[in-house]
C-alpha cells in the first residue's frame, strides 16, 4: 500500500515536472504564434484574427533578401566548416604520429571558448588591416561574413566528429587494411557510413551556428550582406514588430516539420 | 669534412620530412589548421597590438605600433588603455557583472535542467523520443525570436501583466522588461536546452538498476542521489555548464533587449566602445582583458578536469 503511494508520488512529480518544463520551453514561442494572426499594429492588443502580417512580410523585400543572404551564407559556411571539421578530427584521431598534437588540440578548440563579440571585433580588425596591407577582401561583405562563420563553426563539427572517430573500434579499418582493401576503399565503404550521421549533424549544427549568428555578422557585415538576424535585430531592438511575429511562426514550422521528418527517418531507421 | 657532414644530414632529414608529409597528405592535415591561425590566432594577436598602440584620430585610429622614419626605427607602444580600463571601476564592474550573470544563469539552468533531463531520460523509449524532439525544437528555433518572445511577453501591455491584474494580484501594469532580472530569465530560457541536452545524453545511459540496488542495499532517496545518480552524470553536468557558461559570459544580445541601465555588461561594453565611441585601442585592450578574466579561467577549469579524469581512469 505504502508503496503504491510511494510510486503515484513519484509519478505525479515527474509528470508536474515535465508540464511545468514544457510549458516554460514552450508557452512565449507559442504566445508569439498566437499574435502573429493579430489584425493590429500594437502588438499585444488583441483586434482580430487576420494573415495580415504574413502577407506584409511576403511582401517586405528587406526581410526576404535577408532571409535569401543568410540560407546562402549558412549552407556555404557549413559545407566548408564540415569538410575543415572532418579533416581536424581526422588528423587528431589517426594520426598517431602527429608530432606536437596537443598544440594542434589547442589550435582546433580554442574558437569554442571565445566569446562571439571578442571574435568578431578581432576580425573586423583583421579585415580592416588585411585590405590595407594587400588589398584583400576589397570590401566588407557576404565574403567576409563567410569567412567568419566558417572559422568559428569548425571547431565545433571538428568535436563532433572527433568523439565518433575515437569511440568507434579503429581494429575494423585495420583488419581491412590486412585483408588487402586499398586506403581509398577503406575510407568510402567502412569509415565513410560509420562517420556520415555525424557529418550530418555536424553540417546540421553549423549551419544553425551560422543562421542565428547576429554578433559576429554585425562586426563583419557590409553593404550589400545584411543576414537575416541583422534586420531582424534592428527592427525589435527598440520596439515589438508585427512582422516579426509573422517571421517566427514560419521558422517554427520550418523547424517543427525538419524535426518531424527526422523522427519519421530515426524510427524507420530504428525498424529496420 | 664537418660542414659536409652537417650538411649531408639537414639533406636526410629534409628528404625524410618531405616523406613524411607525402605520407600524411600534407593539405589534407594542415589545410584546416592554416585556416585557424590565419582567421583566428592572426586576428586575435592584431587585437593585442591594437591594444598597446596609442588613440590617434584619424583612419585607422590608431597610431601604428612601429614606424620607419628619418629618426629610425621607433616602436611606439603604451599600457596606457589597459591602466585606463582598470582604473575605472565602470570597466571592472562589467566584468564582474557578466561574470555573476553566466554563474547565476548557469546554476539556475542546471537546478530546471537537471529534472527535466533525468525524467526524460527515465521515460519509456517512444515517450522519450517525442520528448526528445520537444526539447530540440526550441534548440533549433532561432535564438533572436526566443528572447524577442519575452520581450512581447513582458510588456507593460504584455500577457503576464494581462494575467495578473486579471487575477487581481496587481492593479496597474508593472515594468518587468529593461532590469537585470529580465536579463536572467532570457538568459535562463534561451539556454536551457544547452544544459538539457548533454544532460540527457548522459542521464539516459545510466543503469536504472542502479537505483534499485542502492535502495535495496537501504540508501535514502537523498544519499542514492547524492552518491550514486550525480557522480555518473558529472561529466554530462559540466559539458552543459560549458555550454551555458562560456556563450554568456560575453553576451550581448540578451542584455540588449532585455536588460536596462541597472547592470551593464562586458559585451555591450565592448561594442559601445567600438561602434559608438569608436575608440579601437580601448574596444581591443577590453576583449584582451576580457580573455584574461573571462576565457582563461575556463581553460584553466576545463585543463584541470581533464587530468583528474585522465586520474581516475
Amino acid at each position: 500500500m505504502q508503496n503504491t503511494i510511494l510510486r503515484m508520488n513519484k509519478l505525479f512529480f515527474k509528470i508536474f515536472t515535465l508540464t511545468i518544463g514544457f510549458s516554460f520551453l514552450y508557452f512565449p514561442i507559442l504566445t508569439l504564434i498566437a499574435y502573429s494572426f493579430n489584425d493590429n499594429k500594437r502588438v499585444m492588443v488583441w483586434k482580430g484574427f487576420s494573415f495580415r502580417w504574413y502577407k506584409e512580410l511576403f511582401q517586405n523585400e528587406q526581410i526576404l533578401e535577408a532571409f535569401y543572404t543568410s540560407i546562402k551564407i549558412a549552407s556555404l559556411s557549413a559545407t566548408f566548416a564540415t569538410i575543415m571539421g572532418v579533416m581536424i578530427g581526422f588528423s587528431l584521431t589517426r594520426i598517431s604520429k602527429i608530432p606536437a598534437r596537443p598544440f594542434f588540440i589547442f589550435l582546433s578548440s580554442s574558437p569554442l571558448v571565445m566569446p562571439e563579440i571578442i571574435l568578431g571585433l578581432s576580425l573586423l580588425l583583421f579585415f580592416i588591416s588585411s585590405n590595407h596591407i594587400i588589398g584583400f577582401p576589397s570590401s566588407k561583405g557576404q565574403l567576409t561574413v563567410l569567412i567568419s562563420h566558417i572559422t568559428f563553426s569548425v571547431a565545433f563539427v571538428a568535436v563532433i566528429i572527433q568523439s565518433r572517430l575515437s569511440s568507434y573500434d579503429k581494429n575494423i579499418e585495420e583488419a581491412a587494411q590486412d585483408l588487402g582493401t586499398i586506403p581509398n576503399m577503406i575510407f568510402w565503404k567502412i569509415t565513410a557510413p560509420v562517420i556520415l550521421p555525424s557529418i550530418i549533424s555536424g553540417w546540421l549544427l553549423a549551419f544553425t551556428l551560422s543562421l542565428d549568428d547576429l554578433v559576429v555578422a554585425s562586426f563583419t557585415t557590409g553593404p550589400g550582406a545584411n543576414t537575416l538576424p541583422i534586420v531582424v535585430f534592428s527592427k525589435v531592438r527598440l520596439g515589438l514588430s508585427p512582422e516579426v511575429n509573422a517571421l517566427s511562426a514560419i521558422i517554427m514550422l520550418i523547424v517543427v516539420l525538419a524535426a518531424i521528418s527526422i523522427y519519421f527517418i530515426n524510427r524507420s531507421h530504428i525498424k529496420k | 669534412m664537418i660542414k659536409l657532414n652537417s650538411n649531408l644530414m639537414i639533406h636526410q632529414y629534409f628528404c625524410l620530412m618531405i616523406r613524411y608529409l607525402k605520407k600524411q597528405n600534407f593539405w589534407f592535415v594542415f589545410t584546416p589548421y592554416f585556416w585557424l591561425v590565419l582567421f583566428f590566432f592572426i586576428p586575435l594577436a592584431l587585437i593585442f597590438k591594437i591594444s598597446i598602440s596609442v588613440s590617434e584620430w584619424g583612419m585607422p585610429p590608431y597610431r601604428d605600433l612601429f614606424s620607419l622614419s628619418e629618426d629610425g626605427f621607433k616602436i611606439d607602444s603604451t599600457l596606457s588603455n589597459y591602466l585606463f580600463i582598470f582604473s575605472d571601476p565602470f570597466y571592472i564592474r562589467s566584468y564582474l557583472n557578466s561574470l555573476s550573470l553566466a554563474f547565476t544563469s548557469t546554476i539556475l539552468c542546471l537546478v530546471i535542467g537537471y529534472p527535466i533531463a533525468f525524467y526524460v531520460a527515465k521515460s519509456q523509449a517512444n515517450i522519450r523520443i517525442i520528448l526528445l524532439v520537444l526539447l530540440i525544437i526550441p534548440f533549433w528555433t532561432s535564438f533572436l525570436l526566443r528572447v524577442y518572445a519575452w520581450k512581447v511577453l513582458l510588456q507593460g501591455s504584455g500577457i503576464i501583466n494581462s494575467i495578473l491584474i486579471h487575477l487581481g494580484f496587481i492593479t496597474e501594469p508593472i515594468s518587468m522588461l529593461h532590469n537585470h532580472y529580465a536579463v536572467i530569465l532570457g538568459v535562463v530560457y534561451t539556454y536551457l536546452p544547452f544544459m538539457i541536452l548533454p544532460l540527457y545524453g548522459y542521464l539516459v545511459k545510466f543503469d536504472l538498476n542502479l537505483i534499485d540496488a542502492a535502495n535495496d542495499l537501504g540508501a535514502k532517496p537523498v544519499n542514492t542521489f547524492l552518491k550514486v545518480i550525480l557522480p555518473l552524470s558529472l561529466p554530462g553536468i559540466i559539458a552543459g555548464s560549458m555550454l551555458v557558461f562560456i556563450p554568456v559570459v560575453g553576451e550581448f544580445v540578451i542584455p540588449e533587449m532585455l536588460g536596462g541601465s541597472d547592470k551593464l555588461y562586458f559585451g555591450k561594453i565592448i561594442w559601445d566602445e567600438f561602434f559608438v565611441n569608436r575608440d579601437w585601442p580601448v574596444a581591443s585592450a577590453l576583449a584582451m582583458s576580457g580573455i584574461v578574466i573571462l576565457v582563461f579561467p575556463i581553460v584553466i577549469f576545463q585543463l584541470m578536469y581533464a587530468k583528474y579524469n585522465f586520474k581516475n581512469e
